[in-house]
């Protein structure tokens, strides 16, 4: 039986009782897949990132979405936020806190959704992410069963985070799930959406997610993925924006865990004054593997972009960073920044990084650049000459080098969290975790 | 407490230091005067330990023990601190960082703990009140978009911190206008102590007016060829440099 055969086994073997519609997606997600089968690494997309992994793994659907709320407390942001909970892609309703959302503001679990037959969800789902753009998203359509739709209504400004927990969990038998999320936001919406992912740190499951946002004219949403999955767990996102007029989409993609990681991220900018900012960081040890693609397409005039990845391998870790802005004949006057710098702190870690720009307008600004080094031995010096040893010294670095990305992020909570963490997984005996605590202290004093 | 003898240092191959003698007791603030290329920064940085200095000849004891042979780290643990003429910026490390890492290292150098953090916070609070620093300063990266004047005065917030046994300021008037050096110059005086010293190093006499020294040296193409007391800046102002070279020529 080939891979895709295998995979797709576990699809029959479901109790169907999909409505029509969403039975013959799943066909066609399962007829693309079985069709184009896993990409190899003689894919140009995936050049760098060999999923054999995933493809020769054997994955269950989780039974079950049982978590103790100890255990959710021990791995997700303390944070005041609606929250919704999904473990190994099932709904946990207890863990959720959907019940006080302001008027206007829905965030559903994609089973209710899917089960109230909305004829919304049924028009906005795939709509950006097609079958055709990976076999992963093929996957996705094939079972996706579960996940959130977000929807907001013309001119909400949603009060709190909508906080979006995915949790893996250390099961004997490894388990997939393939969540999709949708936020449609409307006119002159703004909210902020975090994909958190989280467990157990025995875990080593497959996860396949699959996010879509649809931006209405001067609608803003804050996008965050953190990534914290276990060192053990496989794991595919591909993020798809639609922006119209004067709409803003900022996007955060920050990736501390994981064994095998992959996120393409695509937005369209379809109308004048529509602007996107991508911030990404990944922070790789051992022999971590994160791969990230992002795509800005710049189809109308008087559109923004600006996207910053920096990348801190360690170890034997991997990193690859595909950048491309792609602007259409006509999108004049747009401005397009990207870059990608990275921090090597191991002679064997390796990153892979192309930012690329296609351009077909002749009035633009663009600008794009990738630099990898090695920490400031000037600043080193500096450190020691107060008396901090060398191995504190490039911690501190190391922790100024994801300080540029990590000051763009305005929620606290995951700005403290990615720098504990960070400084958490510094090297030797120095706890550089307790010198972010003392500084937060400091401020709050 | 410091005691240099018959210093001799080369750069790329030149020689800059030629035989310099200079001993420090507790409780002294000495300062080294001189033209520009006479070797003054040379000094501090030799030993403080910055890479490109080699030692030719000479020797360099700090309370009896061979600073040529320890790590830079462990010089400023054992209380040799370096207050530098132009600080460099450290993007994104905090100020706060610094100074509670750098602490803690003096201190586990001395078998003491970790300071409590309410103990730190309230010393640092105390401390940037003192060189009229904003608390917000703490939060930010070390010297990054800080004026001239805010980086001097962060080098000497460091040093009340630190309370080293010996502060080597290398031009720390440099750049200053009179407001900001006299707010530098409480922060030295405030460090005075029968068990500290403190080694200025400077181009202008108008320094000493703030920091008044026991003892002042004029050095000259890598050699200290006079030496006497604060009456001795007060000459050099009036009278420049070249009479003391005529001097040790003759």
């Amino acid at each position: 039986m080939s891979a895709p055969e295998r995979f797709l086994e576990r699809l029959n073997a479901r109790r169907e009782n999909d409505p029509s519609w969403v039975a013959a997606r799943r066909q066609a997600g399962a007829a693309r897949f079985a069709a184009v089968g896993f990409p190899t690494r003689r894919d140009e997309a995936w050049k760098y990132t060999d999923v054999r992994a995933i493809a020769e793994g054997d994955f269950a659907l989780a039974a079950d979405a049982e978590f103790l709320a100890e255990r959710l407390a021990a791995c997700a942001l303390e944070l005041d936020a609606h929250r919704l909970v999904l473990v190994d892609g099932r709904f946990n309703a207890e863990l959720s806190s959907l019940d006080a959302l302001p008027a206007g503001v829905s965030v559903t679990p994609l089973s209710q959704a899917l089960e109230a037959n909305h004829e919304q969800v049924g028009g906005s789902l795939g709509r950006l992410a097609g079958v055709d753009f990976s076999a992963f998203t093929a996957l996705n359509t094939a079972f996706a069963d579960e996940g959130a739709v977000v929807r907001l209504a013309p001119g909400t400004v949603v009060d709190k985070p909508i906080y979006v927990v995915l949790i893996s969990r250390a099961n004997e038998q490894a388990v997939m799930s393939h969540p999709r999320v949708l936020i449609e936001a409307g006119a002159r919406s703004e909210a902020t959406v975090i994909e958190h992912y989280a467990g157990e740190s025995g875990a080593a499951n497959f996860t396949n997610v699959v996010t879509e946002a649809l931006l209405e004219r001067g609608a803003i949403v804050n996008h965050y993925k953190l990534q914290e999955a276990a060192l053990g767990d496989l794991h595919v996102a591909s993020i798809h924006v639609d922006q119209s007029r004067d709409s803003r989409f900022n996007s955060f993609n920050l990736n501390l865990g994981g064994s095998l990681v992959r996120t393409d991220l695509v937005t369209d900018l379809n109308a004048e004054g529509a602007e996107a900012a991508y911030y990404g960081l990944f922070f790789l040890q051992g022999r971590q593997h994160v791969d990230n693609h992002t795509l800005v397409n710049h189809n109308a005039p008087r559109t923004f972009s600006n996207e910053s990845y920096k990348g801190i391998l360690d170890d034997r870790s991997h990193g690859v960073f595909n950048g491309k802005v792609y602007v259409k004949k006509d999108a004049q006057q747009i401005e397009a920044y990207q870059n990608n710098a990275n921090l090597l702190l191991s002679d064997r870690a390796e990153i892979d990084t192309k930012p690329e720009l296609v351009i077909y307008a002749d009035d633009v600004k663009c600008s794009h650049g990738a630099t990898t080094g090695q920490l400031d031995e000037e600043a080193v010096y500096a450190l020691r000459t107060r008396g901090i040893d060398v191995a504190m010294a490039r911690g501190l670095l190391t922790l100024a080098f994801a300080g540029e990305v990590m000051e763009q992020v305005k929620l606290n909570e995951i700005a403290e969290r990615v720098e504990r963490a960070v400084a958490g997984r510094l090297p030797e005996r120095f706890n550089l975790a307790d010198l972010v605590e003392t500084a937060e202290a400091v401020q709050e004093a | 407490m410091l005691e240099v003898k018959d210093l001799h240092v080369t750069v790329e191959g030149k020689a800059i230091l030629k035989g310099l003698d200079l001993t420090v007791q507790p409780g002294e603030v000495h300062a080294i005067m001189g033209p520009n290329g006479a070797g003054k920064s040379t000094l501090s940085a030799v030993i403080a330990g910055k890479d490109g200095y080699e030692v030719t000849q000479g020797s360099i004891l700090f309370e009896g023990q061979d600073v040529l042979e320890m790590e830079i780290e462990e010089r400023a643990r054992a209380g040799l601190l370096l207050g530098f003429q132009y600080p460099i910026e450290i993007p994104g490390v905090k100020n706060i960082y610094l100074l509670k890492a750098a602490l803690n290292a003096a201190r586990e150098a001395r078998g003491e703990g970790e300071i409590p953090a309410p103990e730190f916070m309230k010393l640092v609070r105390e401390k940037s009140a003192e060189m009229q620093m904003d608390p917000s300063f703490l939060q930010r990266a070390v010297n990054e978009g800080f004026s001239g004047g805010e980086k001097k005065r962060n080098e000497i917030l460091q040093m009340l911190v630190l309370q080293p046994k010996l502060a080597m300021l290398d031009e720390i008037d440099s750049g200053l206008d009179i407001d900001a050096m006299k707010v530098v110059a409480n922060g030295v005086n405030s460090l005075r102590s029968a068990d500290r010293a403190i080694l200025l190093v400077t181009h202008y006499q108008r320094l000493l007016n703030h920091i008044e020294p026991d003892r002042v040296h004029v050095l000259v193409d890598g050699r200290i060829v006079k030496s006497g007391d604060k009456s001795l800046a007060l000459e050099l102002e009036a009278r420049g440099y070249d009479w003391v070279l005529e001097e040790s020529v003759a």
